[in-house]
């Protein structure tokens, strides 16, 4: 079937809004005083990104002033999660993703790793019985 | 599923590690609008949280409020919520109908009795009993009969909370909410038209995590996701402070995306979670697709007047006021829709840009 030369939605210049919310550069001073209490206190912050109204294309102009580091992983647990260190040590994007790909969470952590990283101990204790289970007995 | 298992049991059985559970909780807590504090706190209640039996109940409704809970795409954090309920009673979703479907929820009712949660959409017709029944029974007896045994109900969508499109003027069915009914069980209204899937179920996650309702407004809704105006969290809300306006959908203002108060937007008024939470997994919401709010989670929007009036135009009774006007002899009502009319055939002559203030009074003068 032939199929109308259309232009693909993708394709289609969205206009970013010229006066935005302004929440990008507070935003920033937050994660600022947040990394001062992690070196001072060790105190882990959370940040969640959809909880805070953005105009489009803020959200963006944040990530890309935070920018990537030197860390970069993606999990498999219940659908990927891309956890990025940002250029500033010490301060993580950690995005949420469903088996579909689409969005669940959006969170910016100033911590010295995310939690979600770490092996958690009931895995770890899993993992150990499966491991033992798969051994032949005499190593047991 | 086991009417005894946790539901940290239940996720684990389905195969879903220790991080996965905490992806969980950090996406469950974004959803219950609560702070990433509070996530270990989730974690540990969720854990232990044994698995609620849901009773749902449709009455006069479009089933849109099922379809937005269902239609997400799994699996989805919602949907996750959705699958650890026990879910006896859904006629919509249940494979059972007739004596068997209600043999089912009786059943439900006797074995959970002051423990069930009941989830009610659509609004319950008073006028004639006739007017909406599931097996013979019509819906006010069945809500009463219900209602008796539930720890908790969650009037979902606009029209269970407050009577909605089935009650707007002239109401032929004498449609009324569930709190108009029930007046000894906390009610918990889940307001929209549809309401956003995550409020829905952040509500039953708020009661599977804590075993209580939450902290409600005072139309009965959850202060976490309507304790603020679309207005004052909607990214557009600086160009209202500039008094910057679009004026007509297609004008210089329309296109830089400014705001939309004057085109009718309700988002003053509205008291939702939209502007944050969004919709279709968080893409965007109606003001951010350059459509006005239309306020839909408050009560009577149907007949709050014109969807493209502003809201300090007159809403309702500009054609009264012709009339009136018109009836006391008086021409400048006549004159007034004379005045729009000639204006509208000069802007069709001219291509000229007619704004929805023209359309509106020209409408309803002719």
């Amino acid at each position: 079937m032939h199929m109308p030369d259309v232009t693909p939605a993708m394709e289609l210049k969205v206009e970013t809004a010229d006066a935005l919310t302004c929440n990008v550069q507070p935003l920033l001073h937050e994660i600022r005083h947040a990394l001062a209490r992690l070196l001072d206190e060790g105190g882990h912050t959370v940040i969640d990104l959809r909880s805070l109204p953005l105009a489009p294309g803020e959200e963006q102009q944040l990530l890309d002033e935070l920018g990537n580091g030197e860390v970069y992983a993606r999990l498999h647990a219940l659908g990927p999660t891309e956890i990025i260190e940002s250029r500033y040590p010490g301060v993580w994007i950690v995005v949420h993703y469903n088996s579909s790909d689409e969005v669940i969470g959006k969170f910016i952590e100033v911590c010295d790793i995310p939690n979600l990283l770490r092996s958690q101990q009931a895995d770890i204790q899993q993992g150990l019985e499966q491991l033992q289970a798969q051994l032949p007995a005499a190593i047991n | 599923m086991s009417k005894d298992e946790t539901l940290g049991e239940a996720l684990r059985r389905q195969g879903i590690t220790r991080r996965g559970f905490l992806k969980f909780c950090a996406a469950t807590a974004s959803m219950m609008a609560l702070p990433p504090s509070m996530v270990p706190a989730i974690a540990a209640a969720l854990e232990k949280a044994m698995r609620p039996s849901v009773i749902w109940l449709s009455f006069q409704e479009c089933t849109g409020c099922t379809e937005s809970l269902t239609r997400s795409h799994s699996p989805t954090v919602e949907g996750l919520i959705f699958d650890t309920i026990s879910l006896d009673y859904h006629h919509t979703l249940q494979a059972a109908s007739g004596s068997a479907a209600e043999a089912a929820r009786e059943a439900a009712m006797e074995e959970n009795y002051g423990k069930y949660i009941l989830v009610v959409d659509g609004s319950i017709p008073t006028a004639n009993p006739g007017y909406s029944t599931i097996a013979g029974i019509s819906n006010k007896s069945m809500l009463l009969d219900t209602a008796k045994g539930a720890a908790a109900i969650v009037a979902v969508g606009t029209c269970a909370a407050y009577g909605g499109i089935p009650k707007a003027k002239p109401n032929p069915t004498g449609a009324v909410a569930v709190s108009d009914l029930i007046k000894d069980k906390p009610i918990i209204n889940v307001s929209g038209c549809p309401p956003i899937p995550v409020v829905i179920t952040g509500v039953l996650a708020h009661f599977l995590t804590f075993g209580t309702i939450p902290e409600l407004d005072a139309l009965g809704r959850p202060k976490a996701y309507y304790g603020q105006s679309i207005h004052d969290r909607c990214y557009r809300r600086p160009f209202y402070d500039k008094g910057l306006f679009a004026n007509t959908f297609d004008d210089e203002g329309a296109k830089k995306g400014w705001c939309l108060y004057k085109l009718g937007c309700k988002g003053p008024t509205t008291y939702n979670a939209c502007a944050t939470t969004k919709w279709n997994e968080g893409t965007s919401f109606p003001i951010e697709a350059g459509h006005p709010c239309l306020g839909c989670s408050e009560p009577d929007f149907w007949d709050g007047g014109g969807f493209y009036k502003a809201l300090s135009m007159p809403t309702e009774d500009i054609t009264r006021a012709a009339v009136y006007a018109v009836g006391a002899g008086a021409a400048a009502g006549v004159a007034l829709g004379a005045m729009n009319r000639a204006k509208k055939a000069r802007a069709v002559k001219t291509h000229e840009k007619v704004t929805i203030n023209d359309l509106e009074k020209g409408a309803d003068d002719d």
